[in-house]
């Protein structure tokens, strides 16, 4: 039997950077920024959006990589974990992470990382309450959330106050 | 090995940042399926939609037909001649005659993309002749239900049970008759558990290379490479040192990756189509396929006197491990009643298959299921005797010298502490809200030592490399960090620990039974006092004194005794600056089965709040106090205590396996299979304990298991108390508790 997959050439922009792939149309994002460009920073834990380990920033809007196809990111601006630190200089988030060890294996945080920094551009001073229903998308099955929650809270205090 | 009486510690205890941090905030940790390799193809795998069939054929010609696809592997491609725990291995990987669950693997394809493997896996064309089937341990062991496999019951099972009863325990001491007689209060209850999956993020993943040559390499996200390499080796007819598997980063294991499921498999496709096979499951094949825990039935019987002092106490523990031998009976009878002191002790335990997936390790095996039915006796107890459950508690409580429940003697545990830490905490005394209850229950696991092996080189600079064989799973290498840094008094941030491959280290067991942090810390405490010693007869030679006259401390050799003041101290730097002429590498080696492991014990507080009119509980304060003996990494000890309780809650009142009258699982994606969810938990306040484990130089025990034990019957207490009505089947999901509080009973 022969099949010959049809593919689109998608250019998009990622992390600031124009990147260009081949994607069958059934690829998701999510296939395409590990598969296609090397960016594993975003990992599949289900699927089917329930666990948000793949989430991504598509045109400054928070969604799971694995729920958009690779073709839809055409023309786009996906952000990732990976453009997520300056350089060298980690976001003040990922500073606070280490610090109140908000994780244990690490699987969930680049997911919780990436929802996290959309949280706090849109509510700058988000209650617990808040930060655990913004999170209520993102699965860790080590931590019980808690110092995930406080280092949350922690850095918005800080970029509020100016630290 | 004994413990040190050392107290004044200058690392351990701290919370530096972990070493691996960096990576992982930033996505550039290496995990399972981040692996590439070179002309790499991707595997998948073929599975039974069937919960038990036989198979009559395979047809894989349509899928090799395929474009791109290389090669098909069955049942044929492997090992022929398994017997015992091999062929229950090989049986589960990948079925032989017949499939005997939903989910079953029967066949693996390999192609140049991931999406014409997937393709090709259904076009493989599989024809099965359905056989009955079941699922619920109950059912399983009744007369009449459908035999999983005759001749798979050991010798220990008695005659007249069940083909599906495949291994069975009994034991105790005294005259538990008597001891009721003499008991004012007696409670008897008969409990039920689901299964539960233990739930890590991150799906398994390898990536095979396995050449005819019969060499190979395997990187996979496990908790243990090197059983990994023993059961591959086994199911792949190779030498176990022919395969060398480096473990990635772990995303979660909780026990469920100590035993392996795909791996086999890509290394057969990679053997048979000579390239390099990449394999990944998905949720749904992680639900339906890899290894959830037992489910189980059980009646216990307890009785007390008026005072409070237990005087009798017999369990029955049925467990259902699935369509294999190896449910965890064992651990749930051993640790039912560990926690108290009775002279009248029965447990009878049944090993029960069903068609569903072979069971797997998670956290504490075993263990929170006998802790439910006995914590919620003991409970029910309390409130029929008017008796304060931690007042209660501490007159039983095992302690120092305490035959236990299974037989041994208690070492120094932390029991009594734990309860007296609950009692003291503010949780404990706080006002209740409405329809608000709280539950208390203690929990126990004996933890583990295991095969390790350590490494420890002195790098030309002075500071030092830690080769470790327990993938770190939670922060396990800062732990290590701060003992080497502890004992060669050297700066945390000089010290690197790695994981490191099976060719680099002798065997080392999994980070399991709540060892890493006791068994390869020991080891690596071991490692650097070998280093030292090496590093002292380095400045005794140059100084040329006898070694016996030179002091290590704070990093640096010093002349002591009639020596002392004579020459200027020798730091690790300058002595290391050196080993090149005085001698060549410095290195510190140790390997053990260490046994001095302790066991933890831990006391948890819960209240729970009911809605009377939709039955749904939410936990509004949840309070963790444990024994770690001695917390290296205090912020890792508190996270495994909030994790375990996490996890627990997710059991007690959500997660569940639903199979249907068809016998295929109901619920195989996260939105179904439903675990705990930030908006769900309250913060997790935790105590650590610590009363020093004796086998450890520090004093450690390991804290990982003990955690999970507690939960489910101080949340079930707390049902109960906020409902008036005794919860005695998990999960306690919305409807069964609406049920209850309408008194439509609890099943």
């Amino acid at each position: 039997m022969t099949r010959i997959p049809t593919r689109t050439h998608v250019t998009t922009t990622v992390n600031g950077d124009p990147v260009d792939f081949l994607a069958d149309p059934r690829e998701t994002l999510l296939d395409c920024l590990r598969d296609k460009l090397g960016l594993t920073g975003a990992k599949e834990g289900c699927g089917t959006g329930d666990c948000g380990a793949c989430s991504v920033q598509l045109d400054g809007r928070l969604v799971c990589s694995c729920l958009v196809l690779g073709v839809e990111a055409e023309g786009r601006e996906v952000k990732t974990i990976e453009g997520m630190a300056e350089g060298n200089d980690l976001h003040p988030l990922q500073a606070k992470f280490i610090e109140h060890a908000a994780l244990q294996c690490g699987i969930c945080t680049p997911g919780i990382l990436v929802a996290t920094e959309a949280l706090l551009k849109k509510n700058p001073d988000p209650s617990e309450e808040e930060v655990r229903y913004w999170l209520a998308g993102n699965l860790c099955r080590c931590t019980g959330y808690d110092k995930i929650i406080r280092a949350v809270l922690a850095t918005a205090r800080d970029l509020r106050e100016g630290v | 090995m004994a413990l040190d009486n050392k107290t004044d510690f200058k690392y351990i205890g701290t919370r530096p940042e972990r070493p691996d941090g960096l990576d992982k905030v930033t996505g550039k940790a290496r995990y399972g399926a981040d692996a590439y390799a070179p002309g790499m193809l991707h595997g998948a795998v073929v599975r039974s939609p069937h919960a038990h069939a036989r198979i009559v054929r395979i047809d894989a010609s349509k899928a090799l037909a395929l474009d791109g696809v290389k090669a098909v592997v069955t049942r044929a491609d492997f090992a022929q001649d398994l017997e015992g725990e091999d062929w229950n291995l090989l049986e589960n990987t990948i079925a032989g005659e017949k499939v005997l669950y939903d989910g079953h693997a029967v066949a693996g394809v390999a192609a140049t993309s991931a999406l014409i493997a997937k393709d090709a896996a259904k076009l493989v064309d599989v024809e099965y002749e359905v056989l009955p089937h079941v699922t619920d341990v109950d059912a399983a062991m009744a007369e009449g239900a459908p035999v999983l496999r005759d001749g798979a019951a050991d010798h220990s099972v008695p005659d007249g049970l069940h083909p599906n009863v495949v291994r069975y325990t009994e034991f105790g001491r005294g005259d538990v008759e008597a001891g009721f007689a003499a008991a004012d209060l007696v409670i008897e209850r008969s409990f039920k558990t689901e299964a539960v999956h233990q739930g890590y993020i991150e799906p398994h993943a390898c990536l095979a290379q396995l050449g005819t040559d019969g060499k190979g390499e395997l990187w996979c996200c496990t908790q243990g490479h090197w059983f990994v390499r023993r059961m591959c080796a086994a199911l792949l007819g190779l030498e176990a040192t022919q395969l060398r598997v480096t473990a990635s980063e772990i995303g979660g294991g909780f026990g469920g990756k100590t035993t392996v499921f795909i791996d086999p498999i890509a290394l057969a496709l990679s053997r048979k189509s000579g390239k390099p096979v990449k394999l990944v499951m998905s949720r749904s094949e992680v639900l339906k396929a890899s290894g959830p825990t037992a489910s189980a039935s059980m009646d216990v019987k307890m009785g007390m006197t008026k005072d409070g002092k237990l005087t009798a106490a017999t369990g029955t523990f049925r467990m259902q491990g699935g369509a294999f031998p190896g449910a965890p009976m064992d651990m749930t009878t051993m640790l039912a009643f560990s926690c108290y002191e009775l002279d009248n002790v029965h447990h009878e335990g049944f090993d029960v298959m069903t068609n569903r997936p072979k069971q797997a390790a998670y956290r504490a095996p075993g263990a929170p299921m006998g802790a439910f039915a006995v914590e919620s006796v003991f409970d029910e107890l309390c409130e029929g005797l008017g008796l304060d459950p931690i007042d209660a508690r501490l007159k039983n409580a095992v302690k120092e010298g305490t035959r236990s429940s299974f037989g041994p003697k208690y070492k120094a545990v932390g029991l009594i502490e734990t309860l007296e830490a609950a009692k003291a905490h503010p949780h404990y005394s706080a006002p209740l809200a409405e329809n608000t209850g709280r539950g208390i229950a203690s929990g126990y696991w004996m933890n583990w030592g295991g095969e390790t092996s350590v490494s420890l080189a002195i790098g030309e600079d002075g500071t030092v490399q830690v080769g470790v064989g327990t993938p770190d799973i939670g922060g396990s290498r800062a732990s290590m960090a701060l003992m080497a840094a502890e004992t060669i008094g050297i700066p945390y941030e000089n010290v690197r620990v790695n994981v490191v491959d099976t060719a680099a280290l002798g065997v080392n067991e999994p980070t399991h039974g709540s060892r890493a942090t006791y068994a390869s810390g020991l080891a690596t405490i071991e490692a650097a006092r070998e280093a030292i010693g090496k590093l002292c007869q380095r400045a005794a030679d140059k100084w040329g004194i006898d070694v016996d006259a030179v002091e290590w401390k704070d990093g640096a050799a010093h002349p002591s005794g009639p020596n002392a003041g004579d020459f200027e101290p020798l730091s690790i730097a300058e002595i290391a600056g050196e080993m090149g002429s005085t001698g060549g590498p410095i290195t510190g080696h140790h390997d053990a089965s260490p046994t001095g492991f302790g066991g933890s014990f831990g006391t948890h507080i819960v209240d729970v709040h009911v809605d009377p009119e939709t039955g749904r509980s939410t936990v509004t304060r949840y309070t963790v106090i444990q024994d770690a003996g001695k917390a290296i990494h205090p912020d890792y000890v508190e996270g495994q205590f909030q994790g375990g309780a996490a996890q627990g809650i997710g059991w007690a009142l959500n997660e569940e396996y639903i199979y249907g009258e068809d016998g295929r699982l109901q619920n195989d994606v996260f939105l179904d299979y439903r675990i705990p969810v930030a908006s769900d938990l309250p913060m997790i306040d935790t105590v650590i304990v610590e009363v020093p484990n004796p086998g450890h130089p520090y004093g450690v025990r390991g804290v990982g298991e003990t955690g999970i034990t507690p939960p489910l019957p101080a949340i079930a207490c707390a049902v109960s108390h906020a409902t008036g009505h005794r919860m005695t089947r998990l999960p306690m999901s919305p409807p069964r508790v609406l049920r209850a509080i309408q008194g439509k009973g609890v099943s």
